[in-house]
């Protein structure tokens, strides 16, 4: 699988939280070769069942979990020719000024959200950062064509296209978590070519950003026997605590606190030694802010384990990563997923 | 449209090669001669239809300045990432979330910032500063970088030109001034005026009118007039204070900037023509910004000189938005009023 390829195209399609229609369709054509059947549910996961060959009682089934939804903004007010507008998700503003977009109206339309220029500003004006009831979007329109155009509850994504950068690192919009859409691909096919027991249904979950909503239902539905979410973590740079970050280029993080089983955590980790593939390990002491945290609470409670790949400037438009460790993540996620059997199920105590 | 080459380019202050490049190939069959001088101005010459009686042919110096705002890498890390310094006024908060092309090579790199999950409460009320932040070409090292980049090495905006679908606007980066350049550049390749004019495209305005100063000097022009893009505010703000220009309402015409107190007689020139030709114009208003005219109007002995601008919105940030009927409009204007200017009493 060409994984900048996939990326791109993932990268630069547009689903909001909530509004995640067009990568459906973009998810279920990269999965779909791989995967038995491929189904959504009423949120609108995507869910791609590729079955395993335990023979036993019953079949164990384990679920990876990326989620598919952007953050972007959303349409309050027309202000003239101008559009006013709120977050979907978090979103700094202080990255916004200047910030190409396309507003999702009628037809979607190319637009700034404008900055006054420095000449006009005094200097204590520049010190502050630009509050969100002051910024607005630009789409060239006079007050009575725009009202044609666009309505309040519009969506809003930033606008830019993926580049490739030096040393295998890639930079753009929603690689959270889009990468992780592509490392689900990169293990599915990995899979075909490996023995497994356990079913593996890979879901691509919306609202992710607006509060793990979609990994609710999913994990509702399938009803795994453990759960894996694959999200993007901190990578290091200037400015953030190193206590906060993992490195670029080595590889994915796997965590480890209350987000992640232990058990799940260990078999992780020696599935990475055993197949040499890169690996950190992160500390998360509380909430993980990813799918893991809600799988685990679905039902009667579902073991979880937490991969993320290493990405610079989260939620803003110019996200980083390493393209290796998108690829070492979907290996990671295949041969941990081929390692699964009654005892690790045993270890859990799920075959009581 | 020259203005999409134009645009493209890549012309900090001190390196408007690249700019110059086109907008030589742009003219050069189009004029007399042209040739560049010690600071990288490039200065055309199309002499007049007929030289006047007297033999001495009145001098027009029509400029239009081909730098733009940029950085400049100042330090780079021994983790591969690239300090910089900004060349010009921009504004700290416009540079967070945005791509960058770096040095001749135009190495793809990209501004980040610190995630907002990160974020101290404290620093959501503060602007990332520029020296705090830098640009990541992706380089995992300082040896990586240094293949690539060198210190002294400008970074530009990405922002490709592009027209709109919905409107006659155009988008693009450093509108002011290749939205000037374009004008000159359509003013030259017109037919002959009744004088001899000189187009100077001029290098480092935006770090004190310096190449206008040096061409002005060597033109001797007996009357001058500056094309610029120009600040265009006409967004909504709490307060209601003026807008500077207002998009698609045709060229400004400057009374008084910040650099210089405009000449009446070609103010009023410009005037009289926009009316008697039908062409919408409007003016800038007085005391914002500076431009080439503020050392044009000073050379030697002094020139009669005034400014006319293509409103832009967004200037001197990533990404700049223009009008292309106020684009055509000054063309039309400014062909118009040169050819009237022959006759003016200077």
């Amino acid at each position: 699988m060409e994984t900048k390829t996939l990326l791109r195209k993932l990268s630069e399609a547009s689903g909001v939280s909530g509004y995640e229609a067009e990568l459906r369709g973009l998810v279920r054509e990269a999965w779909a070769p791989w995967a038995d059947e491929v189904r959504e549910d009423v949120l609108g996961n995507v869910i791609a069942l590729k079955r395993g060959t335990g023979a036993g009682e019953r079949r164990y089934k384990v679920m990876l979990a990326g989620h598919m939804d952007e953050i972007g903004l959303m349409v309050t007010q027309l202000e003239g020719g101008f559009i006013r507008f709120t977050q979907v998700g978090g979103i700094d503003p202080r990255t916004l000024l200047a910030q190409e977009v396309v507003v999702h109206g009628r037809e979607p339309l190319p637009g700034i959200i404008g900055t006054r220029p420095p000449h006009v500003l005094p200097p204590e004006a520049r010190n502050k950062p630009v509050p969100w009831d002051e910024l607005f979007i630009d789409v060239g329109l006079d007050g009575s064509r725009l009202a044609e155009l666009v309505q309040v509850g519009d969506l809003i994504t930033v606008r830019r296209s993926m580049a490739e950068l030096e040393d295998d690192r890639l930079s753009g919009k929603a690689f959270d978590n889009r990468a992780s859409v592509v490392a689900i691909a990169c293990a599915l096919e990995r899979l075909a070519g490996l023995k497994h027991e356990w079913d593996v249904y890979a879901v691509a979950t919306v609202q992710e950003e607006t509060g793990l909503k979609g990994a609710m239902t999913s994990a509702y539905g399938v009803y795994p026997d453990i759960g894996i979410a694959i999200d993007v973590g901190f990578g290091n740079m200037p400015g953030q605590s190193e206590l906060d970050s993992i490195e670029m280029g080595k590889g994915p993080s796997i965590a480890f606190g209350p987000t992640a089983h232990p058990a799940i955590h260990e078999q992780l980790v020696s599935v990475a030694q055993a197949n040499e593939i890169p690996h950190q390990i992160e500390p998360i002491p509380g909430a993980s802010g990813t799918d893991a945290w809600a799988i685990q609470v679905v039902r009667e409670g579902i073991p979880a384990g937490l991969l993320s790949i290493p990405l610079r400037y989260m939620h803003t438009s110019v996200e980083t990563v390493v393209a290796q460790d998108i690829a070492r993540t979907g290996r990671l996620l295949a041969h941990f997923t081929a390692s699964l059997d009654a005892a690790f199920a045993g270890r859990l105590g799920l075959n009581r | 449209m020259i203005l999409q080459q134009l645009a493209n380019a890549s012309g900090p202050s001190g390196r408007e090669e690249a700019v110059r490049q086109v907008v030589i190939e742009a003219i050069r069959d189009h004029v007399d001669s042209y040739q560049v001088d010690g600071l990288g101005n490039c200065i055309a010459l199309k002499r007049g239809a007929a030289p006047a009686a007297d033999g001495r042919s009145r001098r027009v110096m029509v400029s239009a300045h081909m730098d733009e705002v940029a950085l400049m890498i100042v330090q780079i890390t021994g983790e591969g990432l690239l300090r910089f310094r900004k060349i010009g006024g921009i504004d700290d908060r416009v540079l967070p979330s945005k791509r960058v092309l770096v040095g001749e090579k135009r190495v793809p790199g990209v501004i980040g910032c610190k995630p907002l999950h990160l974020l101290h409460d404290a620093e959501f009320g503060q602007v990332a500063a520029s020296d705090d932040l830098y640009i990541d070409i992706g380089a995992s090292s300082a040896a990586a970088a240094e293949r690539l980049v060198q210190r002294g090495d400008y970074a530009v905006f990405d922002t490709p030109y592009e027209p709109w679908p919905q409107a006659r606007l155009v988008k693009g980066k450093a509108f002011d001034d290749r939205a000037g350049c374009a004008v000159l550049v359509e003013l030259l390749r017109g037919d002959p005026y009744p004088f001899d004019l000189y187009g100077v495209f001029t290098v480092q305005e935006e770090v004190g009118l310096r190449g206008a100063r040096v061409a002005a000097y060597a033109v001797d022009p007996d009357a001058a007039i500056a094309l610029e893009g120009t600040i265009c505010d006409d967004m909504p703000k709490k307060k209601d204070i003026s807008s500077t220009t207002v998009l698609g309402q045709g060229p400004s015409i400057t009374i008084m900037d910040r650099s210089m107190i405009a000449d009446r007689r070609l103010v009023q020139l410009l005037i009289d023509t926009a009316q008697a030709e039908g062409i919408p114009y409007q003016f800038k208003q007085p005391l914002m910004g500076s431009t080439d005219s503020g050392t044009i109007h000073l050379a030697r002995e002094g020139v009669p000189t005034t400014v006319v601008s293509i409103p832009s919105r967004y200037i001197h940030s990533p990404v700049t938005l223009l009008s292309l009927d106020d684009l055509e409009n000054t063309v039309k204007l400014m062909r118009a009023a040169l050819i009237k200017l022959a006759d003016l009493e200077l």
